[in-house]
C-alpha cells in the first residue's frame, strides 16, 4: 500500500492508500490558484523531462497531462506513437528504452493493454511512470480528479474550504456508477478511490456489461437502475465503450439507453442535489441525454478543468517527491 | 562398442523399487544386479542417492520447426529434452506450415533421428488445423504417426470432430485435443474470474476447457473411439475424465507442469511470461490438479514445451503469444508436487510409462524408426533410462538453458530434483544440465 505518492509510480489507485489520495487532491488545490493566474507557470518541475507517450488515442487527457507538466514548467516530449508500433513489430520494451535513451523523468502513458504501464515501470525503474489509462485495468487520475471534484462541489455547498474537509463529506455518501463497467478503466479507479475516501458505491448495469467477479468487489450492485436512483447523491455516467466491441453485449444502444440511459426523465426523478458525472467523452443521446448532460446537476466541465491541477499535484508528488525522497 | 555401468541406484519398476547396477551395452540393458562387473571401457555412472528408471517421454512438445527456428529447432528442442531427463518427445504440429502432409511428417522424422533422442511426430487432425477437412491421416499413420491433434485451436465442430474419430479408430491412433471452446475464449489472455475481471483482462473461462471435455467424452460414447485430453488444467476437467474412466470409455490425460505449479496470481505482473493457454487457473485449480497427480488420476505429466522468440515477450500481455519453456524443468516440478515422500513408481508413471503408453513407443507397441521406452530397466530393454536424483537442488537460469528460446516462468527459481545422467538408445548424452 503506497501512503503516499512523493516519488512513487501511479500505476494502480488500487494501491494507493486514504492519505496518499488525500495528499493529491490537497496538493491540486494548491495548484488551483496558478491556474487563475496571469502567467500560469510555476517551476516546480524545471529542468524535469516528462515524456507524454500515447499508445492509443486521446485527446482531453493528454491535453490535460502535456497542460499541466508544462504549468509545472517541465519539458514535454509529446511522442504520438498510437498502435502503430506494435503493428511495425516493435516490443513495449524497445519503445520505451528508445525515449528513456532520450533522457527523461517520467512518462506519463496511455495503452489500449491492460498492464502496459506496469510492465513500463518495470522495464525502466529509473524513470517515474503515471498511467493515463491502461486497456480495461485502469484510469487513475481519472479517479483522482472525480474525488477531486466531488469533494469541491461538496465543500462548496457547505461553504467550507475543501481541504479542510479531509475526507469527510465521503464519509456515507452514495455513490451510483451505471453503464459499461465491464469494459471501462474509469469505473475501476472510481471505485478504487471513493471506496479509499469512505463512500458506498454501487453499480448499474446490464447483466453483460458488469465485470468477472464483481461478487468481490467492495460495491453492491443494483438490480434496478430506477430503484437505485432514488438513493443516489452522486450519479457516475460511464461511456458505452463501442469502440472495444460493447456492441455485442446489449441487443442495441436504444434498449441500453431505454433500461440504463440516464434519460430526461431519469433525471428528472432525482433529488436537486444529486450530482451527476460523466468522465467523457460522452456519447449523448445513449448514456446521457444531452440536456441532462447540460443542466446544472452536471459537473461535467468542472470534471475536465480539474483533470489540470489534479494532474499537476500527481507530477508534482511523483516526480519531484523523488528527488526529495532521496 | 558403447558400454555403460550404472552404479549403486535405486531401480524403479513398475511393482518394485530395487537396488542393483545396470549394465548398458550396445544400446540394450545387458545386465541387472548387485556389483555387476563392468565390460572393459565401460563408462562408469554414479547413481547412488538416486533414482534409475526408464527415460521421460514428452506428449507434448512444440520444436517449431519448420517456420520458427529462432526460437526452437528440433536439434535445440532435442538437447533441452535430453537436460531434463527425456528420451522420447512428440513433435506437436502446430508449426508454419502445420504438420499435415506425409512430405511435412518426413521432415520433421528425419530431423529428429539426427538427434540423440526418439523425436515422434504427432499430425494435424485437419488439413491446415483449421477444423473443416480431415488431414491424410492413414499416410501419416503408416509413416509411425500415432498421435493426432490441432493443438493450439480445438477441433471447434463437433460434426468434423466426429468424423475424425471415426477415420481414426481403425487405424489404431489416438486424436488429442487441445480442450477450449473457440467462442468463449475469444480475445482472452487469463483465467476468468475475479482476478481478470479487476485486472481489466479478458478471460479464457474454465468453462470452456470443460465442456469441451464433456462434449469429446460424449463422441466417445457415441464412436467407441479414443481420445486423449491434452493439458487439462482444471479441477472439474479431471473429475469429468476419471468419471468417464470408470466407465470404461478409452480416454486418457496429461497435465502440464506451470498448472499445478504456478496459478493465476502471476498475472498481477502482467509479466507475459505468465501467458499460456489454457491459462494458469485458480489456486484451488492448481491445487486439485497436485491431489489428482497424487491419486493417481492422471496418465501424464507432459511439458506443452512453447518456446517463443524473446521480443514476443516483451509485448502487452494480451498482445504477446501464450505459451512458455517446460522441458527442462518439467521432472524437477512433478517430484515437488508428489511431496517428499513421493512414491518414484507414481514419478515414473507420470513422465515415462504413463506417457509412453498412450504415444504407443513401447516395446510391444508397432513403431517405425523409433526404439522402445517406459519399460522396465529389465535385461534386453532398449536403454532409454534416466538417473534421476530427486534431492538435488538447482536454479533455474534462462540464459543456461538448451533451449534456444528464454520464455521461462521459473527464471531464479530453485527447484528441487533433477536429472543426472540421461541414457538415450544406450548413449549418455546429458549430465547435470550439460550435454555431454
Amino acid at each position: 500500500m503506497i501512503t503516499t505518492l512523493r516519488g512513487k509510480n501511479l500505476l494502480d489507485l488500487g494501491e494507493l492508500s486514504r492519505e496518499a489520495i488525500l495528499e493529491v487532491l490537497d496538493t491540486a488545490d494548491s495548484f488551483v490558484e496558478v491556474n487563475r493566474r496571469v502567467v500560469k507557470k510555476v517551476p516546480a518541475l524545471k529542468g524535469r523531462v516528462v515524456a507524454s507517450l500515447f499508445f492509443e488515442e486521446s485527446t482531453r487527457t493528454r491535453l490535460s497531462f502535456e497542460t499541466a507538466a508544462k504549468r509545472l514548467s517541465a519539458d514535454v516530449l509529446s511522442l504520438a506513437v498510437a498502435s502503430s508500433s506494435v503493428k511495425k513489430g516493435e516490443s513495449l520494451r524497445d519503445t520505451i528504452a528508445t525515449i528513456d535513451a532520450l533522457g527523461i523523468d517520467a512518462v506519463v502513458m496511455r495503452h489500449r493493454s491492460s498492464g502496459a504501464a506496469v510492465q513500463v515501470a518495470r522495464y525502466v525503474p529509473h524513470v517515474r511512470v503515471i498511467n493515463a489509462g491502461d486497456g480495461l485495468h485502469q484510469h487513475p487520475t481519472q479517479g483522482l480528479l472525480d474525488a477531486y471534484t466531488l469533494r469541491q462541489v461538496l465543500a462548496e455547498r457547505r461553504g467550507e474550504r475543501a481541504r479542510d474537509t479531509g475526507a469527510e463529506l465521503f464519509d456515507g455518501l452514495r455513490v451510483l456508477i451505471v453503464g459499461d463497467v465491464r469494459h471501462s478503466r474509469v469505473a475501476r479507479s472510481d471505485v478504487e478511490a471513493y471506496v479509499a475516501l469512505g463512500a458506498t458505491v454501487t453499480l448499474a448495469a446490464p447483466g453483460t456489461l458488469l465485470p468477472d467477479g464483481v461478487r468481490e468487489w467492495p460495491v453492491s450492485v443494483a438490480g434496478d437502475f430506477d430503484d437505485a436512483l432514488g438513493d443516489a447523491d452522486v450519479v457516475g455516467v460511464l461511456r458505452l465503450q463501442h469502440e472495444r466491441g460493447t456492441g455485442a453485449f446489449v441487443p442495441s444502444l436504444s434498449e441500453f439507453t431505454r433500461t440504463h440511459g440516464l434519460t430526461i426523465e431519469r433525471a428528472a426523478r432525482l433529488s436537486p442535489s444529486t450530482i451527476i458525472m460523466h468522465p467523457g467523452p460522452m456519447n449523448r443521446g445513449v448514456e446521457i441525454d444531452a440536456r441532462v448532460a447540460d443542466s446544472s446537476a452536471a459537473v461535467i466541465t468542472r470534471q475536465v478543468a480539474n483533470g489540470v491541477p489534479v494532474r499537476m499535484a500527481v507530477l508534482y508528488l511523483s516526480v519531484a517527491g523523488r528527488e526529495e525522497s532521496r | 562398442m558403447t558400454s555403460l555401468v550404472i552404479r549403486g541406484g535405486s531401480i524403479v519398476r513398475s511393482h518394485e523399487v530395487v537396488r542393483a547396477d545396470v549394465v548398458v551395452v550396445d544400446g540394450r540393458v545387458l545386465e541387472v544386479g548387485e556389483k555387476v562387473n563392468a565390460p572393459a571401457g565401460a563408462r562408469e555412472i554414479d547413481a547412488s542417492g538416486a533414482w534409475v528408471g526408464p527415460g521421460f517421454v514428452d506428449l507434448h512438445t512444440h520444436l517449431r520447426e519448420p517456420g520458427l527456428e529462432a526460437a526452437e529447432t528440433v536439434e535445440s528442442g532435442a538437447r533441452a529434452a535430453a537436460v531434463g531427463g527425456y528420451c522420447a518427445v512428440v513433435a506437436m504440429p502446430n508449426t508454419e506450415p502445420a504438420l499435415d502432409t506425409v512430405a511435412l511428417v518426413s521432415y520433421v522424422l528425419a530431423r529428429g533421428a539426427l538427434t540423440g533422442i526418439d523425436v515422434a511426430v504427432a499430425g494435424a487432425i485437419t488439413q491446415g488445423r483449421r477444423g473443416e477437412k480431415l488431414a491424410p491421416l492413414a499416410e501419416m499413420a503408416a509413416l509411425g504417426v500415432r498421435i493426432f491433434t490441432d493443438d493450439g485451436a480445438a477441433v471447434a465442430s463437433a460434426e468434423v470432430m466426429r468424423r475424425a474419430l471415426s477415420y481414426a479408430k481403425p487405424l489404431g491412433v489416438r486424436l488429442a485435443q487441445h480442450c477450449e471452446e473457440p467462442s468463449l475464449v475469444e480475445f482472452g489472455s487469463m483465467n476468468e474470474g475475479a482476478l481478470a475481471g479487476r485486472l481489466g483482462l479478458v478471460g479464457r473461462p474454465a468453462l470452456a476447457e470443460e465442456l469441451m471435455v464433456v462434449r469429446d467424452i460424449e463422441l466417445v460414447r457415441a464412436s467407441g473411439a479414443s481420445v486423449h485430453f491434452l493439458h487439462l488444467s482444471t479441477a472439474r476437467s479431471i473429475a469429468l475424465v476419471v468419471a468417464a474412466r470408470r466407465e470404461g470409455l478409452d480416454v486418457t490425460c496429461e497435465v502440464a507442469p506451470h498448472h499445478f505449479s504456478l496459478d493465476e496470481s502471476a498475472c498481477r505482473t502482467y509479466d507475459p511470461h505468465y501467458k499460456v493457454n489454457p491459462p494458469l487457473r485458480s489456486p484451488g485449480d492448481a491445487a486439485a490438479l497436485v491431489a489428482a497427480l497424487q491419486r493417481g488420476d492422471v496418465d501424464a505429466v507432459a511439458t506443452d514445451h512453447a518456446p517463443h522468440l524473446p521480443e514476443s515477450k516483451d509485448l502487452a500481455f494480451d498482445e504477446a503469444p501464450a505459451g512458455m519453456l517446460g522441458l527442462e524443468h518439467a521432472a524437477s516440478l512433478t517430484v515437488e508436487a508428489l511431496g517428499a515422500d513421493g512414491d518414484p513408481r507414481a514419478f515414473f508413471a507420470l513422465l515415462s510409462r504413463g506417457p509412453a503408453r498412450i504415444a504407443q513407443l513401447r516395446a510391444s507397441d508397432v513403431r517405425v524408426g523409433l526404439s522402445a521406452h517406459g519399460g522396465e530397466v529389465a535385461v534386453g530393454e532398449d536403454a532409454n533410462l534416466v538417473v534421476f536424483d530427486p534431492g538435488v537442488e538447482w536454479t533455474v537460469d534462462r540464459d543456461r538453458l538448451q533451449s534456444r528460446a528464454t520464455n521461462t516462468p521459473y527464471h531464479g527459481r530453485t527447484l528441487h530434483g533433477r536429472a543426472r545422467a540421461t541414457i538415450a538408445r544406450g548413449r549418455l548424452i546429458a549430465e547435470n544440465g550439460e550435454m555431454c
